[in-house]
């Protein structure tokens, strides 16, 4: 270590590797920003093909409702005719470990039709296996309106992972949720004209469709 | 020391986990398979080189009495890169190592081989010594991940041989030190028997 | 109330850093070798915990404010050095006394991960915030970081009174040190797996 320590070239030395590193981090951050979004869009759209019906070939630019002083996202998917065909809502309930962060989608009579969980922090082994079909297939065809989305424990429907209780109430809670929110989606009048317009734009469907939605589920 | 012996110490003699015990912390929380446990060794890996080399490069002008904030700093840099990157092309892997891929900062192997090695070394060895320390670490890792994976979920790298769970405890906390202290006990004889 | 109560319960036992996070696991077996040393790293990291996240947690809001999340690891890595080291300087200033119990430790408290760990935990969604987008507030993150730093300690102390019997033992020479720590930790981690049920 041949430098000797004097104020000035320490506060120098340090002031040029601050400078040299953030430089290096924000030109990188510019450069990896796109494949990182890329990647997360990329996920998020494989996610929703994957929780709807497969006749769903046009995704809707996301959109938000308010439910119970909370704001959901949620997309609908049409079919090539432009019939809605489904919705994939967001939520996110508390687990063990963190927010259980998951895509669930819903044909247009309110019948779950798949989830998919996006992210979570839930123990390995145990609650970490929410992710598995082994637990999640029994989702597929879930309606809602006939069985009780809540653990067995709780006297409802849902068969809890072993030894997860926490996490798998957090998840049939999350769904429960879910739920309430399409009714909700599906209950309020269409979105204002220029909202449809703008989305129409975006996807390049017909603006009239989404009424369709309204009466199918009546 | 040849440069050859610069990587092979690592796996044995010097090897991070079973004899130096340094980096506990991922060691112990990321192992739950053996992918998880390659896939954080790999990353310590990526950080420990590369500061090695940085660090050996510039210790000559970094006055004394800072070089540790100025170590700090570099090293802090590799990480940040290295979450980029990674949440660029594999988020997944990304997501599953959580916090730990920030707390490489603050792992004793990459700061204690900046101190022990980098600073005196050229920049050919220190990226040697980064290059044999970090096999070693993600050696042990696996190790440890996939004698936890087999015991706790009866999978290796992911491939179930046994229907159902296996003893569940290994995967969770308790698991990760029982396994860890068994194997250094076995790390201890095999290599106590080949010295004799 | 109940919420934070709920966090320190949660905190302390059933996610009890050290034993079922896995964060500050090296002084966890570095100086538990005596009850003393254990309770003043206890309370050295105590201390710095619960400083360094309020600091923190008041330096990520202006990171957000500027865009430069990404520049999270970097700048609460040196904010914690720079903490440690100005605690440092003030408690030798201001108490010798409570220098010189806690002084030697405090220089290793800065790569302790327990302290960038609950810094980075505090800033990211969280089970325990009360607000709707999962973020904690500044009181929930500095309760949940004293809290969290209660449960370092007593993992800590009850971990060095067993060390403390075990070193009276004979145990095998392959055992010696580190791997019957480490058997030892796993059997404690058994008993906190207990609590888990508890919140």
């Amino acid at each position: 270590m041949a430098v000797q320590s004097s104020f000035k070239n320490m506060s120098l030395c340090l002031l040029v590797i601050c400078l040299v590193c953030s430089a290096l981090l924000a030109g990188v951050y510019a450069l990896t920003k796109e494949p990182i979004d890329a990647a997360a869009k990329a996920k998020n759209e494989a996610a929703i093909k994957e929780v709807l019906p497969d006749v769903a070939v046009t995704i809707e630019e996301e959109r938000t409702v308010d439910f119970e002083g909370a704001t959901y996202t949620y997309n609908l998917a049409y079919d090539e005719l432009g019939n809605t065909v489904g919705c994939a809502i967001n939520v996110a309930p508390s687990g063990f470990g963190g927010p259980i962060s998951i895509k669930v989608g819903f044909d247009i009579n309110g019948v779950i039709w798949n989830t998919k969980v996006l992210s979570q922090a839930e123990t390995p082994g145990l609650g970490a296996k929410c992710v598995e079909p082994a637990f999640s297939d029994q989702f597929k065809g879930f309606d809602p309106a006939q069985k009780t989305l809540a653990v067995k424990k709780d006297g409802g429907d849902v068969d809890a992972i072993t030894a997860s209780t926490i996490t798998s109430r957090a998840y049939a809670e999350g769904l429960a949720l879910a739920a309430k929110v399409f009714d909700a989606i599906a209950q309020t009048p269409m979105p204002l004209e220029a909202d449809v317009e703008d989305s129409a734009e975006v996807s390049g469907s017909d603006p009239v469709i989404p009424s369709e939605v309204e009466e199918s589920i009546k | 020391m040849g440069k050859f012996q610069l990587i092979t110490k690592g796996l044995i003699k010097e090897n991070p986990t079973f004899v130096l015990l340094l980096g506990m912390c991922p060691t112990l929380a990321t192992t739950t398979s053996a992918i998880n446990g390659m896939s954080m060794g790999l990353a310590t890996m990526f950080v420990l080189i590369l500061s090695n080399i940085v660090i050996s490069a510039i210790a000559a002008y970094i006055p004394d009495k800072v070089r540790i904030p100025a170590y700090i700093v570099v090293i802090a840099t590799f990480v940040t890169l290295l979450q980029f990157i990674m949440q660029a092309y594999v988020p997944d892997i990304y997501e599953t190592l959580g916090l730990f891929i920030p707390l490489i900062v603050v792992n004793c192997i990459v700061l204690g081989r900046a101190e022990a090695f980098a600073n005196k070394n050229s920049i050919v060895d220190s990226a040697l010594d980064g290059i044999g320390i970090g096999l070693g670490f993600t050696c042990s890792l696996t190790v440890l991940g996939l004698v936890r994976e087999i015991l706790g979920s009866g999978s290796a790298f992911g491939f179930k041989f046994i229907a159902g769970d296996g003893i569940l405890a290994f995967v969770l906390a308790p698991g990760a030190f029982l396994a860890l202290g068994y194997l250094i006990v076995i790390f201890r004889k095999l290599t106590s028997k080949k010295a004799e | 109330m109940v919420e934070y109560i709920l966090i320190i319960i949660s905190a302390i036992f059933v996610n009890n850093i050290l034993l079922s996070q896995f964060l500050g696991v090296c002084p966890f077996l570095g100086v538990s070798n005596k009850l003393s040393t254990a309770s003043g790293m206890s309370m050295a990291v105590c201390f710095v915990i619960t400083l360094a996240t309020v600091v923190t947690y008041l330096l990520n809001m202006l990171l957000v404010k500027l865009g430069l999340e990404f520049l999270q690891t970097i700048s609460f890595i040196l904010v914690i050095a720079a903490l440690v080291q100005m605690v440092e300087i003030v408690l030798k200033k201001i108490s010798p006394a409570l220098y010189a119990s806690l002084g030697i430790f405090l220089p290793l408290i800065t790569t302790n991960c327990a302290v960038l760990g609950v810094a980075l935990t505090v800033v990211k969604p969280s089970v325990y915030a009360s607000a709707a987008n999962g973020m904690m507030n500044l009181g929930e993150a500095t309760v949940y970081a004293f809290a969290t730093s209660l449960g370092f300690g007593l993992a800590m102390i009850l971990f060095a009174g067993l060390r403390e019997q075990l070193s009276l033992n004979d145990v095998p020479k392959a055992f010696k040190g580190i791997p019957i720590a480490l058997v030892t930790a796993g059997i404690l981690a058994m008993a906190f797996m207990g609590f888990s049920g508890l919140v």
